[in-house]
Order: structure tokens, then C-alpha cells, then sequence
């Protein structure tokens, strides 16, 4: 497969419209709630009004008694478990024993009408049993210590939230060492140890989640879904209702925005399904806003600990990351998300010995799970706040201390992930240039600042969420005597453009318009399995197939082709709907006509295309989180105001450079740097999730009101920079760029303010009591939390966390890094003594 | 045994203006427009993210005034003028030059929020044929966008409102290329 093409491109680079584009202007696209079916019923959801609790009973008789109402469903009728991930697989669709959040599902009814629905849900009683809550990491960490499953006669066996994980309230442990970081510490000029916290913040799709199910005659199932992964979905479905997979058909509905909010397969899903089922009835659930804050999946609050030990001029020698994961009440992406905060460190700057605990507690609260840029925006910004401490203690500019230690292209980390392409200083010399950093850093009058900070991201997880050895994205080609395409994948578009990216790429190798191809996508029936939207893997999976499909649709034209005219293959050219000679281009003939060519000579023409990523490097316990095709790179520099009465932080600007690798569409490329900057400006500032009452429990604000995210009043000014390193892995040299450009935001808001008004903000987000207490603080001893290292002098001001909880880690999964000779796998015990 | 329905509300009936076009409908008196709109006329193109008027998803144009269809009665809007998203395109069926515009620059990603947009700024346009861009920021700041940061919102607003003047506005490349 030519995954680079040298030849100059029609389609692809070039800003099109996108091929849905019209559709949403004109408000045509179909969203899940904008489905209606004949005699359809809706259903409404009774959620759970207390966070830690047993269900004594469950009445349901006076809903069933309401004129209306068809159904009424409670967890008995769904005992199966199920979960995104295969190690955590503690969900079910209604809860069945026990309550864990408020706004776990309990009960579901289906009525004629949504109001008569929702009267028959407020007519089912619940008798709760209230359990001890847990509601913060040091809770659920000193919490229940025993292990194992419930009935061993000790009581505060009920307090643990689920009976499987590691032990009491703790979900997931997770040590790996790469290297010697002790040693990397011994040879360092200095050590800087800092303590973070990343609150938690959700995706609020403006489109709220919703669903609809529909039996057919023969008793096959159809859900139309607004999901970002209607595979997993599908398979969810089977074992949750105990069907075949043949006979259920999952279809994503365009989403309404997702952010990785829709990417585990939902409780409402099982519910209409089951409905459907029962009924025989099409019924459609639509959450309201309230739901969407308890079905979450968000951002973790990450508390973090880092330890860094650096050479005089910045090189780092050994890295020691810790963090603590608030999970919320169910497992979702949480094993996958807790890796994640220790993988792609080193990515950036190269780190000579790493080490990464990690830890992710439950807690009575809603689920969290993948948020744009899962797991890593929250160690990003330690890393890049602390390298700006470090920068300021070794003397060296923040420009310098990062653009003199690049990760090397093709080069293997600590971690033993593979860095193909990597315009990071390219990104870097973009946005210092533009932005007059050098200018203006530590010169600007006080109360104005600038910062700088990079980012790195996954182009595609290395590995699929269950494990086979299948590839991850298949594409299906069809052409027609008519001239028609249709590119058939099971992606999803979310919003980011992944139809278009097909059509484009397709449109490109065929010499056709992209507009004239038909697009149809994430139907389990009639579409190729793709794993999703999530991970940023769409336009490089999806993409590579599209191409490979692509490129043997035009090899079976252009064998018919070179028959008939007698034309060598080298000189066949596709372009402006036509086929023909390079050297007598006006005497070819029309795209369809070569098709006729084609199909009388093959019979009917469709191809296929998949992709599967190359097999990764490490090959040690939690080697599956990390690896990815291409990683793509971010620089940005803000510049910011702060005011010193108030506190607030207002971000002016942002200069961002994004190393895609090549665009496949440049407008489309922008839409997606700010979307991030906005997401993660939000993120910086304002959003989060925040708790009250109830042993702090019940969310305080889940509106959209009072969750407070950007409007078009606080979004700063975004000058966004494409920089195109492309890497052979990608289609035409694609990587990501749904995430990465998220990942400097945060940190680089709290470098500038720290420009601004020389105070520390070491917690996200950075709301004007933080900068006012900071300011107002005398200034503190930096407190280390262990004894004999050397740290930098005294902090003055600051705001942030500054210990975090003792916890006996278990001894690490040892790998040597490549540069002491590693192969990817980790020490046998042995080894480890013998070494040491 | 089939259980009786009782009807608690008789239907209301009223007669407006719908995109131009006279309509009668009939529906239960407590529905909201965004209701009547969604659900008793199957104009789905108005959407919602809340039904609260938190966030501008809803919004339509009564009377040329753009209004938070959540938070109206349909009752409200007898004898009245009421513009959607499918009212927008032109008389010969060509889209508005805002559609065009949010078209062509990517003002729409998941296009969900994109209705509610492009009514409240085709007012804004109605009321000031050159806005600057902080005027397009005032205007538009009760609706929010997850997916696009705003800029190609601001940015397609700008090029419609070009066009509707009459200036021969291309799409500028930095929009749509990045800058270099
Ligand atoms: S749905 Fe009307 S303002 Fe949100
Ligand atoms: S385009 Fe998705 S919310 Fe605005």
C-alpha cells in the first residue's frame, strides 16, 4: 500500500465543504431524537436518589396501574453485567442489588406518551438500605481493606462499592519502571518534586445522549443510537440480552457532539432494547440534561505527584510520576484511563529512566471515563507547570529547556513507544515567533503574561479494546456502471468530519468529486466493523483503508482500462471523473465508462480495505496502553491578562502550531485545534464537576447554567498554525488532531498567569479564589514529600495541593530501556535481585 | 384489558405564520414551541440541549426576534411569524448565505448547535448589515458550541454578512488553510 503520495493531490489538502455540511445547515441531519416510529412509546429512567446504597424492594404496581403506561422494567429482567472494558465488566442496566451513585438507573417504564411516562416513574417506590458513601481518593483509600467477594461475615464488606478490584474501594494499581530512576535521580543537577490536581470536567455534547429501539417482524432488533462506538455497543447488546449478534442492528445516529461522553455502551441502550423487546413496540429514550451530567464518563480528577530529576541544561534524567484517580462508581474506560496518566510522558522531551504509579480509587459518584484526550491531559500539566518551574530554577527560558531536548523522530521512548514523525520544533519556533514570546516573557507589565507548553497525542490505540488479533477498521467499495461510489465503514461521525475524510480520500485515488460519492457509515448490518470514534484513530485507520479500498478499485479500471487501449499502466491517470493516457489526455474516457470496462470484464466491482496497527515494542504487562501508529505534535503560547483584585484570568490569545502530519482537509484541521483550545480553555478556567450535600455526593450543578463552560464572551482568540511532518504510518502522512491540541492549553493558561502575577496555580481549574489566595498567601516552605532531595527554594505563592496520601505501592513491573539494551519485556524477578 | 386513557387536557388549536407559509395545529396547551415544532409539525431541525434556556439550541425567530422555543408556550405564537431552520433557504431553495458560509468554512462540525446559530445571527444581520466581530460575540453569546471554539462561527458570520452587502467576499485563506 503507497501510504505517501508525492504526486500532487486534488482532494485531499484542499479546504472542502464537508460532504454533510449542507445537511446540518439546513437542519436535515437526523439526530436519535429527531427519530420517530409508528406507535412508538417513550421510556423514562427512575434513578437512584441517594450515592451508596442496598434496594430492599422495588414496587412498581401503581406505575403499572397508570392508563398509558405499556411497560415497566426493573434489573431482575436484565441480569447480565457488562462494561466497555473486559476487566470491568460491573455494569448492568438497571441496578439490581445495590445503588452506587446518585443517578444510578433503577427502573424504566414505557408509556404512550413522555408524560405520562414520567408520572409513572415518580409512581415506583424504592426502599434503600443507605451504605457508607465514598466521595474523595483518601476516602476510598483508607476505606474497607478487605478483598475478595461479599459474605465472609464482615460487614464493612457491603461498604466496598464493587467486590472485585484490588482491594476495599480501590479499582486499579498499576507500578511499571523503566530504567533506574533512582539512579537517573543520583545523576541529576537537581530534583524538583511538585504535587498537582486536575479536577474532573464533562464532555456536555449539546446533544443530549439518546436512543431508539425497533423489533422487526421476524424478531430482529434495531437501535438507532447517538454513540461514538456502535460496535461495542453491538456486542454489549448480544450479552446483555442474550441474543446473537446476527440479529441485532446497531445503527449510530450522527452525534451531537461527543468528546469520548458517548463511547461506552449505555444502561438507556440496554434499556429500549430490552423494551423493544418486551413490547414489541419501537421506544425511544432521550435523556435530559440532568442524565447527561450522571451518565458522564468524564474527565478524572487526577491528584499527581512528580519527581524530576534534571541536568543543568534541562536534560532530564529520570522522571517519577505518581497519581490518584477518582473513577466514580463503575470501572468504563477507568483500567485504560489509569494507565493512560502514565504513558505518554515521554513522549515529548525524552526521559532517560521512568518510573509511573498510578492508582484509581471508586467513588459514589457518577462514572467517569474518556474525556478529548483521555488520561493525559491531566499529567501534561504537571509535567509542562513543572518543567516551567524547573526552566526558572536552572535559569533557561521556557523555550529553551523544551526546544534543546526533543524526542527524536523514529526513536523508541523509555516506554518503548514508537515516535515516528515529530514536528514538534517546528511547532514550537511557529508560535515563539508569532507570538513575540521572547518578546514579551517576564517583560510584559504586571498583571499581563505569556506561557508556552507542548503536547503530544495518539494517532489510534495500538490495541483494540477486547482482545483479537482482527483488524480495527474495514472499509467496502462499490462501484456501479453508472459511475456511482459507495464507501462503506462502520466509523461514526461525531462532529469532526470522519464521512467527509472517506469521501475525500476515496474521491482523491479515483480522480472523482467527493461529492459525488455516497457515504454511508456505522451501520452494523450493512458497514464494516471500525472500533469507533474514540482514541483519534478515525482519519488514520478508517483513512488507511478508505485508501487501500480505493487503490484496488483503480487497479481493477486500470487493468481494464490498459486492455482495451493498449495504454501501459504507468501512464493510466485518474482525475476530473475521467480515465486516461497521461500523454493524450484528451482521449480518455468518463470515470463510469471505466467502470463498464471494469465490470465486464471482472463482474460486479467492490473491494475492500482494513487496517490493523503495527505491532508495538513493549511487550511488558500494561504495554497495551500507549502505542499508536503516529503520535502528533502541539505547541502553544498564551498570553493572558490577570487581575489582581479580582482574581479573574481573562486569556487574550492563544498561538497554537499542530503537527497533523498532512492535512487531509486544512479547514477541517482547524475546526478541530479550536475546538480544543476552547475545550481545554474551558477546562483551565471554569468547568467542573463539583459536589455538595450528602457527604458530598450529589452533583451541585448538573445544568448547563451552572456548570459553567465557555461562551462566545469568555472563548479567547486562536491563532492556529498546521504544520505538516508526515509520517508513513498515516494516509498521505495523517496523524491525529482531534485531541492533541487540547493537551497544552490548561498548562499554558497556567504558565502565563505565573508570568502575569508570579503566582503558582498548581490545580486545574484556575478560578479567580485560587489566584487571590495565591496572592495573598505569605508564601510557603515547599514541603517534600520525601526527605534528602534537593528541591527548589522556597515557593513563594501558590495555590495546589501539597501531599498526597501515603499508599503502599507494590513493586513496579521492571523493563530496561532501550538504551541499556532493553527488548520491551519486562525483568523476570530474578533479574530484578540480581540487578540489584 | 385495555386500561382508558384519561384525556386530561383537550387539544388547542391555533393558526400562524410558519416559514412563511399559513399553518394550523392542533396540540396540548401546556406544549412549548419546541414541541409543537419538533413533535406535532415534525420540523426536527430545531434542536435542544437542555429545555431550560440555558443554551441556545432552540432558538427560532418569532417575529424576526430570536426566541428560546423551550421556554415559550405554543399558544404563544397565534397570528404570529415563526422562521426555523427550514424557513432559512432562499426563495429559489438556494441556502441563506449564512448557511453557505457555515458550510464552506466548517462553522458546523456536529451541527447540532448550528439551527440555533444561524436564526440568531440572521437577526443580528436583519438589525446590523456590518457588525463587528465583538458585536457578533454579544449577539451570539446566549448560544453555546461545544465542537467549534466559536472562531469559524465568527468567521462565517463575517463572510455571510460580506456577501449580503454585496462585496464579492472570497473565503479568506488563513480561515480555512491556517496561517503560515
Ligand atoms: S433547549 Fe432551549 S435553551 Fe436549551
Ligand atoms: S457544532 Fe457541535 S455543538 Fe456546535
Amino acid at each position: 500500500m503507497s501510504k505517501t503520495n508525492p504526486k500532487p493531490t486534488r482532494v485531499v489538502g484542499k479546504p472542502y465543504r464537508k460532504v454533510d455540511a449542507a445537511a446540518k445547515v439546513m437542519g436535515l441531519t437526523k439526530f436519535a431524537d429527531d427519530l420517530v416510529r409508528p406507535r412508538m412509546l417513550y421510556c423514562k429512567i427512575l434513578r437512584s436518589p441517594v450515592p451508596h446504597a442496598l434496594i430492599k424492594k422495588i414496587e412498581t404496581s401503581q406505575a403499572e396501574k397508570l392508563a398509558g403506561v405499556v411497560a415497566v422494567l426493573t434489573g431482575q429482567l436484565l441480569p447480565i453485567a457488562y462494561g466497555i472494558l473486559p476487566v470491568s465488566e460491573d455494569e448492568h442496566a438497571l441496578c439490581i442489588d445495590k445503588v452506587r451513585f446518585v443517578g444510578d438507573p433503577v427502573a424504566a417504564v414505557a408509556a404512550l406518551d413522555e408524560d405520562t411516562a414520567f408520572e409513572a416513574m415518580n409512581a415506583i417506590e424504592v426502599e434503600y438500605e443507605p451504605l457508607p458513601s465514598f466521595s474523595s481518593i483518601p476516602e476510598s483509600l483508607s476505606g474497607p481493606k478487605s478483598k475478595g467477594p461479599a459474605g465472609n461475615g464482615d460487614e464493612s464488606e457491603s461498604w466496598r462499592i464493587h467486590t472485585y478490584g484490588e482491594s476495599g474501594n480501590i479499582h486499579k494499581v498499576v507500578a511499571l519502571e523503566f530504567g533506574d530512576v533512582e539512579a537517573g535521580f543520583r545523576e541529576a543537577d537537581r530534583v524538583r518534586e511538585d504535587v498537582f490536581f486536575y479536577e474532573g470536567s464533562t464532555h456536555l455534547p449539546m446533544e443530549q445522549h439518546a436512543a431508539l429501539a425497533e423489533v422487526d417482524g421476524d424478531g430482529k432488533l434495531c437501535l438507532w443510537s447517538s454513540t461514538q462506538t456502535p460496535h461495542y455497543v453491538h456486542r454489549a447488546l448480544a450479552k446483555v440480552l442474550e441474543m446473537p449478534g446476527s440479529r441485532i442492528r446497531v445503527i449510530a445516529t450522527p452525534n451531537g457532539g461527543g468528546f469520548g461522553g458517548k463511547s461506552d455502551p449505555f444502561q438507556h441502550e440496554m434499556i429500549v432494547a430490552k423494551l423493544a423487546l418486551m413490547t414489541g413496540r419501537p421506544v425511544k429514550v432521550t435523556l435530559t440534561r440532568e442524565e447527561v451530567f450522571y451518565a458522564h464518563r468524564g474527565r478524572h480528577p487526577v491528584l499527581m505527584w512528580v519527581k524530576t530529576g534534571v541536568k543543568k541544561d534541562g536534560a532530564i534524567t529520570a522522571m517519577h510520576f505518581r497519581t490518584f484517580l477518582d473513577g466514580g462508581a463503575y470501572g468504563s474506560y477507568g483500567v485504560a484511563s489509569t494507565y493512560y496518566t502514565g504513558a505518554l510522558q515521554t513522549v515529548t522531551y525524552p526521559i532517560a529512566n521512568y518510573k509511573f504509579e498510578g492508582v484509581r480509587v471508586f467513588t459514589n459518584k457518577p462514572p467517569c471515563g474518556p474525556k478529548r484526550g483521555h488520561g493525559t491531559p491531566q499529567p501534561r500539566f504537571a509535567l509542562e507547570v513543572q518543567l516551567d518551574k524547573i526552566a526558572a530554577e536552572l535559569g533557561i527560558d521556557p523555550v529553551t529547556i523544551r526546544r534543546d531536548h526533543l524526542i527524536q523522530p523514529n526513536s523508541l521512548t523509555a516506554n518503548y513507544l514508537r515516535v515516528g514523525s515529530t514536528g514538534l520544533a517546528a511547532c514550537i519556533d511557529k508560535v515563539v515567533e508569532a507570538s513575540g514570546f521572547k518578546k514579551k516573557f517576564g517583560k510584559l507589565p504586571y498583571g499581563q503574561g505569556v506561557g508556552l507548553a507542548c503536547g503530544s497525542y495518539l494517532s489510534g490505540a495500538g490495541l483494540p479494546i477486547y482482545w483479537n488479533n482482527m483488524p480495527h477498521t474495514g472499509v467496502q467499495l462499490r462501484l456501479d456502471r453508472q459511475g456511482g461510489v459507495c464507501v462503506m465503514c462502520g466509523s461514526i461521525d461525531i462532529g469532526q468530519g470522519s464521512d467527509s475524510i472517506l469521501a475525500y480520500i476515496v474521491a482523491e485515488v479515483l480522480g472523482i468529486d467527493p461529492f459525488d460519492i455516497r457515504v454511508l457509515t456505522a451501520d452494523t448490518d450493512l458497514t464494516p466493523v471500525d472500533l469507533g470514534s474514540y482514541s483519534s484513530r478515525v482519519t488514520l485507520m478508517s483513512g488507511n483503508a478508505a485508501l487501500q479500498a480505493a487503490e484496488r478499485a483503480r487497479d481493477l479500471l486500470v487493468q481494464a482500462f490498459t486492455e482495451k487501449y493498449g495504454v501501459p499502466v504507468s501512464r493510466v491517470a485518474f482525475a476530473d471523473g475521467r480515465v486516461f493516457d497521461v500523454e493524450k489526455p484528451e482521449a480518455g474516457i468518463s470515470f463510469a465508462q471505466a467502470v463498464q470496462l471494469a465490470e465486464t470484464k471482472f463482474g460486479t466491482i467492490g473491494t475492500v480495505g482494513s487496517y490493523t496497527p503495527p505491532v508495538s515494542h513493549g511487550k511488558y504487562k500494561g504495554a497495551g496502553v500507549g502505542p499508536s501508529p503516529a503520535y502528533s505534535y502541539t505547541a502553544a503560547v498564551a498570553e493572558v491578562q490577570v487581575d489582581p483584585q479580582t482574581g479573574i484570568v481573562r486569556v487574550d490569545r492563544i498561538w497554537i502550531a499542530h503537527d497533523v502530519g498532512k492535512s487531509i482537509n486544512p479547514a477541517l484541521v482547524m475546526g478541530q485545534v479550536e475546538g480544543s483550545v476552547y475545550m481545554g480553555l474551558g477546562e483551565a478556567l471554569m468547568e467542573e464537576m463539583s459536589y455538595r450535600g450528602n457527604r458530598n455526593t450529589v452533583h451541585k450543578f448538573p445544568s448547563l447554567l451552572e456548570y459553567k463552560s465557555p461562551t462566545t464572551l469568555e472563548m479567547c482568540d486562536v491563532k492556529t498554525f498546521l504544520i505538516e511532518d508526515p509520517d508513513p504510518q498515516g494516509p498521505f502522512g495523517a496523524k491525529e488532531v482531534g485531541q492533541g491540541p487540547l493537551l497544552p492549553v490548561p498548562p499554558v493558561i497556567a504558565n502565563a498567569v505565573y508570568d502575569a502575577v508570579g503566582v503558582r496555580i498548581d490545580e486545574i481549574p484556575i478560578t479567580p479564589d485560587k489566584v487571590l489566595a495565591a496572592l495573598r498567601s505569605k508564601g510557603e516552605e515547599h514541603s517534600p514529600q520525601e526527605a534528602g532531595v534537593t528541591l527548589g527554594t522556597r515557593e513563594p505563592h501558590r495555590y495546589g495541593p501539597h501531599t498526597i496520601p501515603s499508599f503502599d505501592w507494590p513493586d513496579p513491573v521492571r523493563v530496561r530501556t532501550p538504551w541499556e539494551g532493553g527488548d520491551g519485556k519486562e525483568l523476570l524477578r530474578e533479574a530484578v535481585h540480581a540487578k540489584e | 384489558m385495555a386500561k382508558k386513557l384519561k384525556r386530561k387536557t383537550q387539544k388547542v388549536h391555533i393558526a400562524f405564520t410558519l416559514n412563511g407559509e399559513p399553518c394550523e395545529v392542533a396540540f396540548a396547551p401546556h406544549k412549548t414551541l419546541l414541541e409543537v415544532l419538533r413533535e406535532d409539525l415534525n420540523l426536527t431541525g430545531t434542536k435542544h440541549g437542555c429545555e431550560l434556556g440555558e443554551c441556545g439550541t432552540c432558538a427560532v425567530l418569532v417575529d424576526r426576534k430570536p426566541v428560546l422555543s423551550c421556554l415559550v408556550l405554543g399558544l404563544t405564537v397565534e397570528g404570529r411569524e415563526v422562521t426555523t431552520v427550514e424557513g432559512m433557504q432562499l426563495a429559489d431553495g438556494s441556502l441563506h448565505p449564512l448557511q453557505t458560509a457555515f458550510a464552506d468554512l466548517g462553522a458546523a462540525q456536529c451541527g447540532y448547535c448550528t439551527p440555533g446559530f444561524l436564526l440568531t445571527a440572521k437577526e443580528l444581520l436583519e438589525k446590523n448589515s456590518k457588525p463587528t466581530r465583538d458585536d457578533i460575540k454579544e449577539a451570539l453569546s446566549g448560544n453555546l458550541c461545544r465542537c467549534t471554539g466559536y472562531i469559524k462561527i465568527y468567521e462565517a458570520v463575517e463572510l455571510a454578512a460580506a456577501r449580503m452587502r454585496g462585496e464579492a467576499a472570497e473565503v479568506p485563506e488563513e480561515v480555512v488553510l491556517g496561517l503560515k
